[in-house]
């Protein structure tokens, strides 16, 4: 389980986060939501360890990612993988190179057993015949199934998705938004997905928190946001928008 | 950022990149690749501007050691002379200063944009979350390649502004062939070789390290990554003019 205790994050004079307290639930989609400009980037980017808070504890399993030593946070960051909003595909390398790359560092696997593997991995993902395309040979949606392939190359523990819809028709963004669920289902990963898309809460989020001008609002299950809404106005008006 | 705050954050930068290769037969891959590009990339630009500022650097100061005048009349000043000020100066200043200035433009700007445009499409952050270091990862094989390499272009460059020379020979009769070469003898001094070394790795190290520096922070988007590249351009330069005096100062002031 990831568990997020009192984190305040501010860019020079401005607060972003302010006191944030969240849990993940493990082996399950766990969904950031709110509108653009609400904190819910920077606390993703917290919890990969992109950007440092001032205050508060990251607990990986009961582990602080902030405090622990340099060695440790290499070995939990190989647990981790991140599909980036703007897929962040190694651009010189093709898709196999881009889903092999972490294996080649950080795995002692042989060639073939790399290449086996990259192939488990782009086939988890339904892609197929792409390996020798270069990213900017192939469309939005193939993109972000190489950048899953890529996170999920090393078997991590976690999986983080920063707005894996943006820039996808939405017939595709619903088959991404499957490819997720399904992938969290089977490999029995932590997802966390940062969108502002309530088709994406309403397909896969089994766990949902709701940032509102830098401030955990609301924290629930999917079951449960209805009845919540009738008693959170910045809830309801977030949700009404997004039909 | 002030001046001090970033030469500040250009040695943590390079406290950040001088740290052991996390794999070692990727940073091999990385360094010859990068070698390739640094070295047979730029030889066609050095050899070019190096064989025809030998050239010219002959024709001129042939024209104006050897043309008469009342002060220096011709017959007082030998003809080898002329070999003597185009072989110093080209191991001194044209080899390593006016190359690594042509390099500062052709590479310095490529080192800046790549990193910068790396920076800006989350790959950097990439590298991150995936716990590589991302600063030793794009920078330190840019910045070795860079010290084997640009040296050795300098050499290159230093044999052919003589070559120059020689060719600037082959069209005027104020010179010949065997004046220059006589000249060239007649002053060479190894010391003279270290200083063009000792130049050569300072230059080197400014060229990749400085842009790869202001690649690494940009923020923004592809405006910035342009501008990232005009300022690495602009510094190295400046560092590198900086360093000359300095250098000439420690081993050639009187």
């Amino acid at each position: 389980m990831i568990e997020v205790i009192g984190l305040n994050k501010s860019f020079n004079d401005r607060q972003i986060l302010f006191d944030i307290h969240a849990q993940f639930v493990s082996g399950k989609p766990n969904l950031v939501i709110g509108a653009s400009g609400s904190g819910k980037s920077v606390l993703f980017k917290c919890l990969v360890g992109l950007l440092i808070p001032e205050s508060g504890q990251i607990l990986y399993e009961n582990h602080d990612f902030l405090s622990m030593p340099y060695d440790d946070k290499l070995k939990l960051r190989k647990q981790i993988g991140m599909l980036f909003q703007n897929n962040a595909l190694f651009d010189s390398l093709t898709v196999e190179e881009n889903v092999e790359f972490p294996l080649k560092m950080f795995s002692s696997m042989s060639a073939q057993e790399r290449k086996h593997r990259v192939n488990e991995c782009l086939s988890m993902v339904n892609l197929v015949n792409s390996n020798h395309k270069f990213p900017a040979e192939i469309s939005g949606g193939m993109k972000k199934r190489v950048g899953i392939a890529r996170a999920i190359a090393l078997n991590g523990k976690y999986l983080f998705c920063d707005e894996p819809n943006s820039g996808l028709d939405p017939l595709t963004s619903r088959v991404i938004d499957d490819l997720i669920s399904q992938l969290t289902a089977d490999l029995h990963m932590t997802t966390v997905v940062n969108s502002h898309d309530m088709k994406t809460v309403k397909d896969i989020g089994e766990h949902i928190i709701f940032i509102y001008q830098g401030k955990k609002w609301w924290e629930g299950s999917k079951s449960e946001i209805d009845e919540a809404r009738l008693s959170n106005p910045e809830l309801n008006a977030f949700f009404q928008a997004s039909f | 950022m002030n001046f001090f705050t970033e030469i500040g954050q250009y040695f943590l930068f390079l406290r950040l990149t001088f740290r052991k290769p996390q794999k070692w037969s990727v940073f091999w891959r990385i360094l010859l690749l990068e070698m390739y590009q640094i070295g047979i990339g730029s030889l066609a630009v050095v050899a070019l501007i190096a064989t025809f500022m030998g050239a010219v650097t002959t024709i001129q100061t042939a024209n104006q050691l050897l043309t008469p005048s009342d002060m220096f009349p011709t017959q007082l000043i030998p003809k080898f002379v002329v070999g003597t000020v185009v072989s110093t100066s080209s191991i001194l200043e044209l080899a390593p200063t006016i190359t690594c200035l042509v390099l500062a433009g052709k590479i310095g700007a490529n080192i800046a944009s790549e990193i910068g445009n790396k920076k800006i499409s989350e790959q950097i952050d990439a590298y991150e979350v995936m716990g590589i270091n991302s600063a030793s990862f794009v920078a330190l094989p840019k910045i070795v390649a860079g010290l084997i390499m640009i040296p050795s272009l300098i050499i290159v460059a230093n044999f052919l502004l003589m070559y120059g020379g020689v060719l600037a020979t082959k069209f005027t009769s104020a010179l010949t062939y065997d004046d220059l070469i006589l000249g060239a003898r007649l002053v060479f001094h190894p010391e003279y070789v270290r200083i063009m070394m000792i130049k050569g790795f300072i230059f080197a190290f400014l060229i990749t390290s400085l842009s790869a520096f202001q690649g690494y922070y940009t923020e923004g988007g592809a405006l910035e990554v342009g501008e990232a590249g005009t300022r690495a351009v602009t510094r190295i330069c400046v560092f590198i003019l900086f360093f000359d005096l300095i250098i000439a100062q420690i081993f050639l002031g009187l």
